[in-house]
């Protein structure tokens, strides 16, 4: 009875009780983990579908799990760039100033060689030359019809000062587990400025889920490869 | 076989049994059949091919494994990895590229949980057989 209450209350929305140590995982997060649906996922899994190795890049710290599944399932070539590393380093030296020049150079990828960014919640985290920035280089590196994730935070409470591992569940569902860091969320960005942060690049698909945040998917239009 | 923390060798490293690295190694390490283990206090910066590689301390350099390499808790890797099967535990420091072997089952089918992100979580341990 009691599991079957569980299971109703984990469709309704984030499944609680499904603390670090359940899943073997020493407790690194600051608050139990929390499993989340995730609509833009899936998607975003299919525009990788068709190629035969594609290449993926990671901007989150390195998660095992999603190693796994995304070299795995998909067959990817994954390149990991732990840019809340960036982030938090810069934060704590107190140059967050440089972040715009840093992201400028920081990819050492060609130009037009990435299938799909996962950029998770990054551009929460930073201010609005250093993500004009980011974003700016993330075009750069991908694919005609490559395809960019990223998740934006529509709460107007910053929250604390900590950052989040999305973990892969299954196709459908994600894990958030929180790590300390000095950093919070910057102001969340309206949807038309999300839109101008990118744009070189068109909304392929946007969500906004049940817990705050926009889940959208960019592509890179073929008529700007090569840009 | 063991080399021990106070060993340093440069040069090129191969063998005929697994082999555990406490010491320092520069260069490159060939152990096509068997496994390599640096542990805890090893430091690589070399190329490293085995069947295995199981890291425990440091490598810097591309790591390419037949079988499966896992970089536990601690372990640290700085570069390349290529294996059909890799494992990276949490509080594993990882930066490079991974190239894993694709399964014969596309996406779109019906979902399947992702290996739990415990230390060593590997394929194996969620149930899923490697691609290889």
């Amino acid at each position: 009875m009691a599991g079957g209450l569980n299971d109703l209350f984990s469709r309704l929305g984030g499944r609680r009780g499904e603390t670090p140590g359940e899943t073997g995982a020493p407790a690194a997060a600051a608050e139990p983990d929390l499993i989340y649906p995730t609509k833009a996922l899936p998607k975003f899994l299919a525009t990788m579908a068709a190629k035969p190795a594609p290449a993926l890049l990671d901007l989150g710290p390195v998660v095992g799990g999603n190693v796994s599944f995304f070299g795995e399932e998909l067959g990817c070539r994954i390149r990991v760039e732990d840019v809340f590393g960036d982030i938090e380093r810069h934060a704590v030296s107190g140059t967050l100033d440089a972040l715009p020049e840093f992201f400028r150079t920081r990819f050492k990828s060609e130009p037009g060689t990435v299938d799909g960014i996962l950029c998770w919640d990054v551009f929460d985290y930073l201010e609005k030359g250093a993500a004009a920035s980011l974003a700016a280089a993330l075009a750069r590196l991908l694919v005609a019809e490559g395809s960019l994730l990223g998740f934006f935070s529509t709460a107007s409470d910053p929250g604390r000062a900590q950052y989040t591992k999305y973990l892969v569940v299954d196709q459908g569902n994600l894990r958030y587990r929180t790590y300390p860091g000095t950093r919070v969320r910057q102001r969340s960005l309206q949807n038309r400025d999300i839109i101008k942060l990118f744009e070189s690049l068109r909304v392929s698909d946007s969500f906004l889920m049940k817990t705050n945040m926009r889940e959208i998917i960019f592509r890179k239009p073929a008529y700007l490869a090569g840009l | 076989m063991n080399i021990g923390k106070s060993v340093f060798i440069k040069g090129e490293l191969s063998g005929s049994e697994d082999l555990t690295i406490e010491g320092n190694v520069e260069g490159s390490i060939q152990l096509k059949e068997n496994t390599l283990t640096i542990g805890p206090n090893g430091k690589i910066r070399a190329e490293v091919f085995a069947k295995q590689v199981i890291v425990l301390g440091e490598v810097t350099g591309n790591v390419t494994a037949t079988e499966k390499v896992d970089i536990r808790d601690n372990g640290s890797v700085d570069g390349d990895v290529t294996s059909p099967r890799v494992a990276i535990a949490e509080g594993a420091h990882f930066r490079g590229a991974i190239d894993m072997q694709r399964k014969s089952q596309p996406v779109g089918t019906p979902a399947k949980p992702a290996a739990k992100d415990a230390p060593a979580a590997t394929p194996a341990a969620a149930g899923q057989k490697a691609g290889a």
